[in-house]
């Protein structure tokens, strides 16, 4: 039984990161062909860096990323506060509106963006041009507030309640009560929250595709273009730094997660 | 007497159409220890909260040095708070817990130093400066507790049940602790908890309340030797208490006998509720008791025995160090002074009778108020 499990899972990984393998694999080939290993090269990699079109992708979608997940951050953690101080009954209702966005399919959500700023953009505003980068980062933001909300919440709800009451009973007022203390409580949160929203960021195409324009396209959007004609290789090689990069931040994270568990646990049982 | 510092008048407050509390009206004097006791739901804490100002009273007022205060934030407020579970700031050492407050008040950094130092001396912390507050014990973080709230010089301190996370030895001894520390400050202390031992040892002042009532208001030793109702004085120590005719001035009837009480001022013939505390009764052979009954349980509880009385049907709780066995007839008797007459109120037949009893009732009572409101 505890074998069959552990080949299970060991099989269960294997299919999970064999397509990322094979990726890897094709970004050091020699060959054109990615169903045959001719033989190791960096190739890939120096043309990538030549190309300043794609780096000006990878330049765009950093961007976004950075700008929404910031923004989103920032507006996360204070609608979670928010929320997190109405009577129960509101608070119910306002996590159920939070996570319907999230749960709605991409696709939905993209298209009513789109109709929304091209709506806003040409009838109200008078634009020509309503999908701009401004669309596309409002946009991001928009999708990456319910993941910033969702882990900062559960950080507030294990906060001592009587944390904020001992500040405002020492002299601070309550916007200073949460820059002295509660700010601290939820930082964990506020960290992955950030983190998941610049991941999401970083990958999404189906919203992003309908609410760019011309003139500030992601990689994401950029890259389904190029799949009617044949990949370049180049692109492989992107596509493995991005992985890499997602994969630091997330061991990153975890260590942190490691280290400050590790710190409360020594500390409780130095208090004993 | 010291000045008036708080007052509480015709307080009402009220959750979801429910009243917790009911017509309060209190005042607290200047270098007072106050104590509110009562079970849990009394509203003791919910009148706390309202004067160190985390509530806003439904209606009534709250006059702090004869200003009205009823809407002004806590942190507007010359009053600190002890917190129930410390609610000390994890992310800061022992040091910078203590100087928050003054921290926010900006006040200069020598002064702080002077201050905090000053203060980490009173509270017997002297060297646990830049140690983080959860490698402390139990006891420790409630001396930084009460640290970092009189370290800003409050005119009263709001204590809310600030011994109930510790163990009996430790809860001991930061009774006497606190009674020193309140001595050496004259600061008011407001004190809540549901443990009468504590309240009783500790107070200048105990508020008896419940359902959101005060039941008595007074020095220790007269709530416990003179409760106003069934109520008081079955939640302070154990009572006996029945029902009782008082026929004139110093003479009450019950169990179809007279006795000499030393208490006066009811009308003819008033039905009463007599009180006789279990450590007040004396044994005697039958012959020479006022009443004889049969002892029908014995705990040994350490300093005594309790046992429970039969007399006529009615079971008497009586606190002992001789011996007497189950099935043993053994007499009583009372002497005036042993009597105390209360009038009827709507606790009569509450409480005081002991026909139910058993060992196990204390633990399973005190449990239950574990769980404050």
């Amino acid at each position: 039984m505890k074998r069959t499990n552990r080949v299970l899972t060991i099989l269960i990984f294997v299919f999970l990161y064999i397509p990322m393998v094979v990726l890897v694999v094709a970004s050091f080939n020699t060959g054109k062909d990615i169903t045959e290993f001719e033989g190791f090269t960096l190739r890939q990699y120096s043309r990538l860096f030549q190309d300043s079109s794609l780096l000006e992708l990878l330049r765009n979608s950093l961007i976004i990323s950075v700008l929404a997940s910031a923004a989103a951050t920032v507006f996360g953690t204070v609608a979670a506060v928010g929320i997190h101080n109405l009577n129960p009954r509101l608070r119910k209702t306002a996590m159920t509106l939070t996570n319907i966005p999230m749960t709605n399919p991409d696709i939905v959500t993209g298209v009513s963006l789109s109709l929304l700023f091209v709506f806003v953009g040409t009838r109200l505003l008078g634009q020509r041009n309503s999908l701009t980068f401004w669309t596309l980062l409002i946009a991001h933001i928009t999708f990456n507030l319910p993941y910033v909300i969702l882990n900062v919440m559960p950080k507030l709800k294990q906060m001592d309640a009587s944390l904020t009451d001992a500040a405002m009973d020492l002299g601070c007022t309550p916007v200073q009560a949460f820059f002295r203390v509660t700010l601290y409580e939820i930082m964990p949160g506020i960290v992955s929250g950030a983190i998941m929203a610049f991941t999401m960021s970083l990958d999404d195409f189906v919203i992003s595709y309908f609410v760019s324009g011309l003139d500030f396209v992601t990689l994401p959007v950029e890259i389904y273009s190029y799949t009617k004609k044949p990949l370049q290789p180049k692109i492989y090689a992107m596509f493995t730094l991005l992985f890499l990069m997602i994969l630091a931040l997330m061991i990153a994270m975890n260590v942190i997660q490691l280290y400050t568990d590790k710190k409360k646990a020594h500390t409780r049982s130095a208090g004993l | 007497m010291s000045k008036e510092l708080i007052r509480l008048q015709d307080l009402t407050m009220e959750f979801d159409g429910e009243r917790i509390l009911d017509g309060i009206n209190l005042y607290f004097n200047d270098h007072e220890f106050l104590t509110l006791l009562g079970p849990s739901g009394c509203g003791k804490t919910t009148t706390l909260r309202i004067i160190g100002g985390f509530l806003t009273p439904t209606s009534g007022k709250v006059i702090f040095d004869g200003k009205v205060v009823n809407d002004l934030p806590p942190y507007q407020r010359q009053v600190n708070t002890v917190f129930q579970r410390y609610a000390l700031f994890p992310h800061l050492d022992v040091y910078d817990n203590v100087a928050f407050g003054l921290k926010v008040a900006k006040v200069p950094k020598d002064e702080i130093q002077r201050r905090v130092t000053e203060m980490l001396e009173t509270v017997s912390l002297k060297g646990y400066e830049n140690r983080r507050v959860d490698s402390l014990s139990g006891g420790q973080q409630q001396r930084v507790a009460i640290a970092r709230a009189l370290v800003n010089r409050p005119k009263v301190l709001l204590l809310d049940e600030p011994l109930a996370a510790l163990d009996l030895r430790l809860r001991k001894d930061m009774q006497n602790e606190l009674k020193r520390i309140q001595q050496a400050t004259g600061i008011t202390f407001i004190y809540v908890t549901h443990d009468q031992e504590e309240a009783l040892s500790m107070s200048d002042t105990v508020v008896v309340m419940d359902k959101g009532r005060i039941q008595q208001i007074g020095r220790p030793e007269d709530i416990y030797n003179e409760p106003k109702n069934a109520f008081v004085a079955d939640f302070i120590g154990e009572s006996n208490i029945l029902d009782g005719v008082m026929l004139s001035d110093y003479h009450v009837r019950f169990f179809g006998r007279v006795f000499d009480c030393v208490d006066k001022g009811f009308a003819p013939n008033e039905n009463v509720d007599v009180v006789i505390r279990p450590e007040d009764i004396d044994i005697v052979p039958q012959a020479q008791g006022h009443l004889v009954g049969t002892v029908t349980s014995v705990t040994f509880k350490g300093l005594n025995y309790d046992i429970i009385v039969e007399f006529k049907g009615f079971k008497w709780l009586i606190q002992t160090t001789d011996y007497q066995p189950v099935g043993a007839v053994i007499g009583i008797r009372l002497n005036p002074e042993d009597i105390h007459i209360m009038h009827k109120s709507e606790y009569s037949g509450m409480f005081g009778d002991y026909s139910s009893y058993s060992a196990e009732y204390d633990e399973l009572t005190e449990d239950a108020e574990d769980e404050e409101e």
